[in-house]
C-alpha cells in the first residue's frame, strides 16, 4: 500500500476517534436528553456527509453530460454509493436516538419522509446502474436519472421548514430559540469533519476501483478482438 | 436536394401527438387496461379497509393518488417500450424533428389518455364512496391536471431511460415512484382541502404542484437529446 494513502487512513481514524472521545465524554450534558443526545454529533455529521456526496453525484452527472468523460460517471457511481452509506446511517442512528427520547423508532413526518424517499432515489439509481448493460447508455442514462434524483433534495431540506414536524426544530440555521453551545458547536464540527474524511477516502478508493473496473473491460474488449486487428496490421505493413 | 430544414418544435409535437392518438385510439388496449386497473385498485380498497363515509373523505385522495400512480406507471412503459420493436425510435431520431418534440408529443398523449382514465375513475369514486362533488369540480380539474401532468413529464422521460434496460416493467415503478413521491403528496393534500366540509383550494399545495411540473419540465427540456441518444 502507498505511504501516503496509510498517512491518510491514520489520519482518518484519528480524527474518528478525536471526535468520538470529545462526543462522549467532553461535551456538555444536554438539559432534557442527558446521554442519549450525543448521538447527534454522529447523526448529524453522517447527514452533512450524505449531503456532500450527494451533490458530488449531482456535479459528476452533469459533467459527465457535458464531457462524456467516463471519469465523471465513475465519480458519480462511486459518491452515490458512499452517499446511500452515510444515509443509511443517519437513518439507523435517528431511530436508536428516538426509541428512548420519542418512545417510538419511526415517524411519518417531514423530514425522515423525504429523507427515506432520498435513500430510495440513490439506491433506485444504483438498481438502474446495474440493469443498463452498454457502458455509455449505462453512464448517460443513470446521470440523466441521476440529475432527477438530485432535484429532490432541495424539497428534503425545504420540508423540515414548510411542513408540521415531530423532528426537532433546526438548531444551526434555525429561527428564535435556536443557538448552539460553543463546545457542542465544536464537536459537530470534528465529528462532521471525521465523517466527512472517513467517506472521502472510501469515495477515493471506490472510484479507483471502477477507474479500474472501465480499463479491465476496454482492455478485455480490444484483447478479444485484438487478433484480428493485429492481422489486419500485418497484412497493411506488409 | 431537399431542404434540410428542421421543423418547429410546435408542429412536429403536433403531428407527433396526432401520430400516438391514432395508433391509441386504433385499439384503445392501452387505455382500456390502464382504466380498468384503476378502478380494481379503487375497488379493492375497499375490500381492504371497509371505510365509512367519514374515512373514505380522509383517505379518498391518498386513495385516488395512488390508483393513479400506480396506474400510471403500468401505462407509461410501452411509451417507449413498444419503440424498442422494429427500431421505430431511429426513424424518430432520423427525422427532422427536435428531440424534445418527440418528447413533448408522448407527454401530451400520456396526458391525454391519463386524464380521460382519471374522468372515468374520479366519478365512479364519488359514487362507490358516497363522496360528493358538487361545488368542487373545476378546482378538482385543475388538480388532477397539475398532478397528472407531473406524473406524465416524469413517467415519460423515464419510460425512455427504462425502456434500454432489463426488467423494464419493474424498473419504471422503481425509477418513478420515489421522484414523484412529492407529487403524490402534494396532490393528495389538495384535493383532500377539496373534500372538506368546507372545501377550499390550498394555494400552497398548489403553487407546489406546480412549481414540481415547472422543474421537472425544464429539467426535461434541457436533457432530452440525451434520452435520444443512440
Amino acid at each position: 500500500m502507498k505511504a501516503s494513502r496509510v498517512i491518510w487512513t491514520l489520519i482518518g481514524a484519528a480524527l474518528v476517534l478525536c471526535a468520538g472521545y470529545m462526543a462522549l465524554f467532553i461535551a456538555p450534558d444536554e438539559a432534557t436528553m442527558h446521554a442519549v443526545q450525543r448521538i447527534f454529533y454522529f447523526h448529524v455529521a453522517s447527514w452533512i456527509a450524505m449531503y456532500c456526496a450527494f451533490t458530488t453525484v449531482f456535479v459528476a452527472n452533469v459533467r459527465y453530460l457535458l464531457s462524456h468523460d467516463r471519469k465523471w460517471d465513475a465519480l458519480g457511481v462511486s459518491a452515490a454509493e458512499v452517499g446511500v452509506i452515510c444515509c443509511t446511517i443517519g437513518l439507523t442512528t435517528g431511530p436508536l436516538w428516538a426509541k428512548p427520547v420519542w418512545g417510538i423508532y419511526w415517524t411519518w413526518d417531514a423530514r425522515l419522509t423525504s429523507t427515506f424517499i432520498l435513500w430510495m432515489l440513490y439506491i433506485a439509481y444504483l438498481l438502474l446502474r446495474g440493469l443498463l448493460e452498454d457502458p455509455e447508455k449505462k453512464a448517460t442514462l443513470s446521470a440523466v436519472f441521476g440529475i432527477f434524483a438530485s432535484l429532490d433534495m432541495p424539497l428534503v431540506y425545504v420540508s423540515n421548514r414548510l411542513w408540521r414536524t415531530q423532528h426537532p426544530q433546526p438548531v444551526i440555521l434555525g429561527g428564535s430559540g435556536s443557538g448552539l453551545n460553543p463546545v457542542m458547536g465544536k464537536t459537530l464540527l470534528l465529528s462532521a469533519i471525521a465523517i466527512i474524511g472517513v467517506m472521502v477516502l472510501v469515495l477515493f478508493d471506490r472510484y479507483r476501483l471502477e477507474v479500474l473496473r472501465n480499463e479491465y473491460a476496454e482492455l478485455k474488449f480490444l484483447a478479444e478482438s485484438g487478433s484480428t486487428n493485429a492481422e489486419i496490421a500485418g497484412r497493411d505493413t506488409r | 436536394m431537399f431542404s434540410a430544414s428542421r421543423m418547429s418544435t410546435a408542429r412536429a409535437t403536433a403531428i407527433l401527438l396526432g401520430k400516438e392518438l391514432r395508433l391509441e385510439f386504433r385499439t384503445r388496449e392501452l387505455l382500456s387496461a390502464t382504466i380498468v386497473f384503476s378502478l380494481v385498485v379503487v375497488v379493492l380498497f375497499s375490500f381492504a379497509f371497509d371505510p365509512s363515509p367519514s374515512e373514505a373523505r380522509r383517505f379518498g385522495p391518498g386513495l385516488l393518488w395512488i390508483a393513479f400512480l400506480f396506474a400510471g406507471s403500468l401505462m407509461l412503459n410501452p411509451s417507449f417500450a413498444r419503440e424498442q420493436a422494429n427500431d421505430t425510435l431511429d426513424g424518430l431520431r432520423l427525422a427532422p424533428v427536435s428531440s424534445f418534440a418527440i418528447l413533448l408529443g408522448k407527454m401530451l398523449a400520456n396526458l391525454i389518455f391519463m386524464l380521460f382514465a382519471e374522468c372515468v375513475i374520479v366519478p365512479v369514486f364519488s359514487v362507490l364512496y358516497n363522496v360528493s362533488l358538487a361545488g368542487v369540480v373545476g378546482r378538482l380539474v385543475l388538480v388532477l391536471f397539475l398532478g397528472t401532468l407531473g406524473l406524465t413529464i416524469t413517467g415519460t422521460v423515464f419510460s425512455a431511460v427504462s425502456a434500454q434496460a432489463r426488467m423494464r416493467e419493474l424498473l419504471l415503478p422503481l425509477l418513478l415512484l420515489p421522484v414523484l413521491a412529492p407529487l403524490l403528496i402534494a396532490a393528495a393534500e389538495s384535493t383532500a382541502s377539496l373534500f372538506l366540509e368546507q372545501p377550499a383550494l390550498d394555494r400552497t399545495w398548489v403553487a407546489f404542484l406546480v412549481g414540481f411540473d415547472i422543474v421537472f419540465m425544464t429539467a426535461s427540456w434541457l436533457l432530452c437529446d440525451y434520452l435520444m441518444e443512440e
